[in-house]
């Protein structure tokens, strides 16, 4: 978002929906690239919640457990039969990197929705930067255990001519390295999309005087969907990388 | 009237470009709908194949996304 919107005019919209998504340095005013921002205390409080969940959920360690422990140990049974579903048996091996992955989007998604809260996963520099990690180490997964033998993954030797298979090489080869692509871009997509929708209607609120109960009626209702999604694209960037993951514990077809 | 050729290709581009979200309404329903079909002829299979209704609707959604960050590219970044 290099560029701001069109200047806000009297009677238009007076929150520019885009404005949440600006970077601001904590202290100062000018931006390196080692500036604290509230992208990076936001990821800091995303830390520190999920690592409150899961520390203090389970020091207790109660035979009958309390509710902070019983959230943590369904989160933890929850992505763990995911996990050995998907992947099997050779995957459980890497069980730590997917929850760890899937307990700092859950918590970024839904700690974003608290009002003047900012959202470090609609940024695309944070997606990316998650997406081309499992890129990278699931290729190199991949190639460490089956060696020159990953790249049966892009030849579908089931493919009944020989031209066909040549065919399907470029598809799968091109479908592979667009997987960092669409696995970033879906969770960044996603998560910018629903709060534009909802500071657009908080900018009509703001408009209309007396008759805005019915944009605050439509943000209580985005609001709710915004949670479930919240919850939802977590899931599914995890799903995604065990399927990742099971492609280079598994290549052919 | 106020503004340029080039700005006014930026609006009608942007506009234009959210007819892929249509494109991505029409797929999820579809993964949906179809889901919901075979879970209710076999109820005792559903529960484990949700992973992979909500992988088919992931697939289907990430184009639509495309197309949103098509409008916003043309939007804010061109």
């Amino acid at each position: 978002m290099a560029t701001a919107g069109p200047e806000t005019e009297p009677g238009g919209l007076n929150i520019h929906p885009m404005d949440q998504f600006l970077l601001q340095p904590l202290f100062g005013e000018e931006l390196h690239w080692f500036t604290p921002t509230n992208g990076t205390l936001w990821m800091l409080l995303t830390v520190a919640a999920a690592s409150l969940l899961m520390v203090a959920g389970t020091r207790g360690r109660a035979l009958v457990p309390s509710r902070s422990q019983s959230a943590a140990e369904m989160t933890y049974g929850f992505i763990r039969k995911m996990v050995e579903d998907v992947t099997g048996r050779a995957g459980a091996k890497y069980f730590p990197y997917i929850m760890t992955i899937f307990l700092f989007i859950l918590f970024a998604n839904v700690l974003a929705l608290i009002p003047t809260s900012f959202s470090p996963t609609s940024h695309i520099a944070v997606t990316a930067t998650l997406g081309i990690g499992v890129f990278l180490t699931v290729t190199a997964i991949g190639f460490i255990r089956h060696g020159i033998g990953f790249l049966r993954l892009f030849w579908v030797s089931e493919a009944p001519t020989l031209a066909l298979r040549v065919v399907l090489f470029f598809i799968e080869l091109i479908s592979y390295f667009i997987r960092p692509v669409s696995h970033s871009v879906r969770l960044f997509g996603a998560m910018a999309a629903g709060h534009a929708v909802v500071k657009v209607f908080a900018g009509f609120a703001g408009a209309l005087g007396l008759a805005a109960i019915l944009p605050i009626g439509a943000i209580v209702a985005m609001y709710a969907l915004e949670l479930l999604v919240a919850v939802i694209q977590a899931y599914i960037f995890t799903i995604l990388t065990c399927v990742y993951l099971n492609d280079a514990l598994h290549p052919g077809h | 009237m106020e503004g340029d050729i080039a700005a006014m290709g930026q609006y009608i581009g942007a506009g234009l470009a959210c007819f892929g979200i249509a494109g991505a309404g029409v797929g999820v329903g579809n993964v949906a709908g179809n889901f919901l079909s075979g879970a209710l002829r076999n109820p005792a299979a559903a529960g484990e194949n949700t992973a992979f209704f909500f992988i088919g609707i992931a697939f289907a959604e990430a184009l639509g996304i495309f197309a949103f960050l098509v409008a916003l590219l043309l939007m804010f970044a061109v």
